[in-house]
């Protein structure tokens, strides 16, 4: 059996989790992003859930909103572009004890990090993934994303995008994903209240969250935004009161209607498309595995497993 | 030599005939059928015998790259003595179809047997140069099994054959058949046991009184017990040894069985192996695990390599330790996916983006893919880098047989340092060694570290800096320049100074050195040196090439646009030393000895040297000898 950690048994007490504690290096955003609300709503999120500071992991991939490790003082890292998603689900897999955050972008998750999207939803390791979706490649100044609408004009389709945008709703949903959670960045409330769940999800968590880019795509949101003239509509979820107004409520534990839900026209509802809290993570699966390897081999120690096998080469 | 033939194994009912039989200490013997006729378990029956009679053996086989059928060969040397390569001709043929024996029969020696399954095959019958044993293979086994119609057996059977002809231990053997088909039901047991007896029993007078017994060496009485496995196997248990709990991978030919077994094996040891969507989620899944502190293993073959080559750059970056196999085979692209090449090399040193130093190292032999293994997790742990084991399919199918490890003493229990850092600490220091932080540890100044593939400052701060930049990749490099200070100076084998030096890697050692050895026959002073080091290399080469009027490196791959191999283009701008020559072939196939020979001959101009080789078989008479 692995040794354990060589982690002090107890620690000290400790302040409670703020701002003050969580902030890092000043973000490198452009005045106006909405990655900073964002950035704000998750410095919330940990201190409503206090957890150890040094048990807390940011880590990301490549672009403007993976920058994101950076700001947040705790153990973390700026990974490679699109790929995130496994980097995080081994350190989720290796180190149970530990709360894995992932963050990124539209590019970085949808495009480059599509394959590992769908197979780290399909695996379900313990981990959180916020996706910033501006709808626009920003770090590398304006080319069309894999959720830029049709007839965006970028550098890379100055005439207006033609190639079928992904919807992100949709994509989770069928990859098999275990919470699946829509936001936007100027709702800061119910951000926080989207990461919070999603923290708190045993499995996959993703919440995507609309964060319009300023510079390159401004106004992309605005449809879902009330101080622009848009409206920001939220799911309300089921009470399982026996209210006949309960029946129009979305649950959130039926697939079907999440994945109609996903497909209403933009800019569609915000809040908890789906939920399952039935499939076990991949974290559990590989520890019941381990339970049950070890007890056939009676917990036998490492050196007297690798001796029988030796013995068997003989 | 002349023994008399013992009975004291014969199973009951076999005719304890007294026929003469000839002491051999060394046989060749090559089976050729398809993929599926179990080849492979009669060549692996074999090898762990020798081993378990403390011989020594060295197998090759081929395997088509289709997924079922196809020719296929099992080749096992075995015998008393220093056996290092797998036999460049075999005494016996076992051709189990026409095309076994027509694709074959050129590779017996003169004066060696054909055993033939003379319900396939026709031999030639004005072949006069080897003796033709044809046995009914096929109806032989389907009769002693009862009838079936199914062939399956007839490996045992052809193994109970070769059990009486050079006088195997049968209780050993058996031993091993029913170890191998133990787990399956009690049928396949007892098939198994009535073709081996069928073979065995085959009258001795019908194998032309072909009998001989391989000398038993008595075993020193403080040896190990020998274990006997396959390069890929050894390296497995080898990271298992060194404590290495954690990895991924998909799969590839020939890495897969490496994943297959750590997939099976880690879940003992408490560890986890994930089975990833892609070779780039296997490296950063890997990475994910050495990040929070337990130093994890990825691998894959040569166009997988390719696909993690960008993941590599960012843990050379960021400094995260990380044990990465590469199996070799034969390409560019899908290649020769079951063949052999060693043309990584250039990939595994420099395949990244921007300057990304690694350490590379390369096992000579099966028993060497296991010490590598716990060399490479001590070097990744001890100076946080990523290191490379390159290895190669005949390295990795070849069955040999080594001492048993001395597994108390070489066992690493490794956990991940999870103690505070007080405020000093910086995750990377420009005065010392980077030790990396793993989430968990409380971070005394209260500012918790991000690990970057940005280049950073100490405190692990993006920066461009220009200065820093300098710094930080003089920091990378020195790192691993250092690690050759870990290395045990280079063995030389031969002569120690004179006219030629032989440098090698990978699974050509055994072959090397027995072209030494017939090269000194020809007057010659040779040498022999392994490059088991990569990359650094060991700092004791330059010394020892001074030793010689010419060096050749001989590796199995291209010359390339400037007439040199990987391994001696990269020697000759190491040591600028105009006596390194190369030597190089891509055929997809280990060196034979003889090859090596005639081509380092040819190399340096010699006309008379002989290539060593004996001609006959040992099975002829003496008086071919």
């Amino acid at each position: 059996m692995s040794a354990p950690s060589t982690a002090p048994a107890t620690s000290a007490p400790r302040a409670p989790l703020n701002k003050k504690v969580l902030a890092a290096d000043h973000p490198t955003w452009c005045p106006g992003c909405g990655d900073f609300a964002v950035l704000a709503a998750f410095y919330k999120v940990l201190e409503k859930l206090n957890y150890p500071q040094e048990k807390i992991v940011t880590f990301a991939g490549i672009g403007c909103s993976s920058r994101f490790p950076y700001f947040v003082n705790s153990h973390g890292g700026h990974y490679i572009h699109g790929r995130s998603l496994p980097f995080a689900a081994g350190i989720s897999l290796g180190r149970d004890d530990l709360h894995v955050f992932a963050f990124g972008g539209d590019g970085d998750g949808f495009s480059i990090g599509g394959n590992h999207l769908v197979h780290t939803a399909r695996k379900n390791p313990r981990m959180t993934y916020v996706i910033m979706d501006n709808s626009v490649y920003g770090l590398t100044k304006k080319q069309t994303s894999p959720t830029s609408p049709l007839g965006f004009k970028s550098k890379t389709d100055p005439w207006g995008a033609f190639d079928q945008p992904i919807n992100p709703m949709r994509t989770l949903i069928n990859s098999g994903a275990t919470f699946v959670a829509r936001s936007h960045a100027t709702q800061v409330n119910h951000m926080v209240e989207m990461m919070y769940r999603a923290a708190q999800h045993d499995g996959f968590s993703v919440v995507e969250i609309l964060s319009e880019c300023v510079e390159f795509f401004e106004g992309a949101f605005d449809a879902a935004n009330p101080r622009k003239g848009g409206a920001f509509t939220m799911i309300e979820e089921k009470k399982h009161d026996g209210t006949p107004e309960d029946a129009q409520r979305h649950d959130p534990t039926d697939e079907l209607a999440a994945f109609q839900l996903a497909l209403e026209a933009w800019p569609g509802k915000f809040g908890v498309y789906y939920e399952n809290k039935k499939r076990p993570t991949k974290n559990a699966l590989e520890a019941k595995l381990i339970a049950n390897t070890r007890e056939k081999t009676k917990n036998a120690s490492d050196l007297d497993l690798l001796q029988k096998t030796f013995a068997r080469m003989r | 030599m002349v023994s008399l033939n013992s009975s004291s194994n014969n199973p009951e009912g076999t005719p304890a005939k007294a026929a003469p039989s000839r002491t051999l200490n060394d046989v060749v013997i090559r089976l050729a059928g398809n993929s599926q006729d179990g080849i492979q378990a009669v060549g692996g029956f074999l090898a762990r015998l020798a081993g378990r009679s403390a011989q020594e053996v060295m197998t090759y086989m081929t395997i088509p790259s289709t997924i079922s059928g196809g020719p296929s060969i099992f080749q096992v040397r075995m015998g008393t003595g220093d056996i290092l390569s797998a036999g460049d001709r075999a005494d016996v043929l076992v051709a189990f179809y026409q095309h076994s024996y027509e694709s074959h029969r050129a590779a017996l020696r003169p004066g060696g047997i054909l055993l033939y399954d003379s319900d396939h095959v026709q031999p030639n019958p004005d072949d006069k140069e080897v003796t033709a044993v044809g046995v009914p293979m096929t109806s032989a086994t389907v009769e002693a099994v009862g009838g079936s119609s199914k062939e399956k057996g007839k490996n045992i059977y052809v193994l109970g054959l070769l059990a009486r002809m050079f006088d195997l231990n049968v209780p050993k053997l058996t031993t091993l058949i029913k170890e191998r088909f133990g787990g399956k039901n009690e049928d396949i047991v007892r098939n198994a046991l009535l073709a081996f007896d069928a073979g065995y029993a085959y009258p001795s007078e019908n194998l032309r009184n072909c009998l001989y017994r391989l000398d038993q060496p008595a075993p020193a009485p403080d040896a190990r017990p020998q274990v006997t496995t396959d390069g890929n196997t050894a390296l497995t248990y080898g990271l298992i040894t060194a404590g290495v709990r954690y990895g991924a991978g998909y799969p590839i030919t020939p890495w897969s069985s490496i994943m297959e077994t750590l997939r099976t094996e880690l879940p003992k040891y408490g560890g986890i192996f994930v089975q990833c969507e892609d070779e780039i989620a296997a490296v950063s899944t890997a990475l994910g695990f050495s990040y929070a502190g337990n130093l994890a293993i990825t691998g894959s073959s040569g166009p997988g390599l390719s696909l993690k080559a960008e993941a590599l750059g960012w843990a050379v970056m960021a400094e995260i330790p990380l044990i990465v196999v590469n199996v070799q085979r034969g390409g560019p692209s899908t290649g020769l996916p079951t063949n052999i090449e060693q043309s990584d090399l250039m990939q595994a040193i420099y395949g990244s983006h921007g300057d990304a130093p690694r350490v590379v190292l390369a096992p000579k032999t099966v028993e060497d893919c296991y010490y590598t293994a716990i060399e490479a997790a001590k070097i990744a742990r001890e100076f946080s880098t990523l290191v490379i084991i390159l290895t190669d399919q005949a390295l990795a199918t070849r069955i040999e047989a080594f001492d048993e490890p001395d597994l108390p003493k070489l066992m690493i229990e490794a956990k991940p340092d999870l103690s505070p850092r007080d405020a000093s600490f910086k995750p990377y220091p420009l005065d010392g060694m980077t030790r990396h932080a793993p989430p968990g540890s409380v971070m005394g100044s209260g500012k918790y570290p991000t690990v970057s593939g940005l280049e950073h400052d100490e405190l692990g701060h993006p920066t461009a800096n220009p200065a820093l930049h300098s710094k930080m990749t003089a920091k990378r490099r020195e790192k691993v320049k250092a690690v050759a200070a870990t290395y045990p100076a280079p063995e030389v084998f031969g002569d120690q100074t004179g006219d030629l030096l032989l440098v090698g890697w990978g699974c050509t050692y055994g072959p090397i050195h027995e072209a030494v050895e017939r090269l000194q026959a020809s007057g010659l002073k040779v040498g022999h040196v392994h490059v088991r080091h990569i990359h650094p290399l060991n700092p004791g080469l330059e010394a020892i090439f001074a030793r010689y009027k010419q060096i050749r490196v001989i590796e199995i791959n291209d010359e390339g646009l400037y007439g040199y191999g990987q391994l001696a283009t990269l020697l000759r701008a190491r040591y600028c030393n105009p006596a390194i020559g190369s030597i190089t072939k891509t055929d997809g196939l280990t060196f034979r000895v003889s090859e090596i020979v005639e081509l380092v001959a040819k190399n340096l101009g010699i006309s008379s040297i002989k290539t060593g080789a004996r001609k006959f078989s040992v099975l002829a008479g003496p008086d071919r000898q």
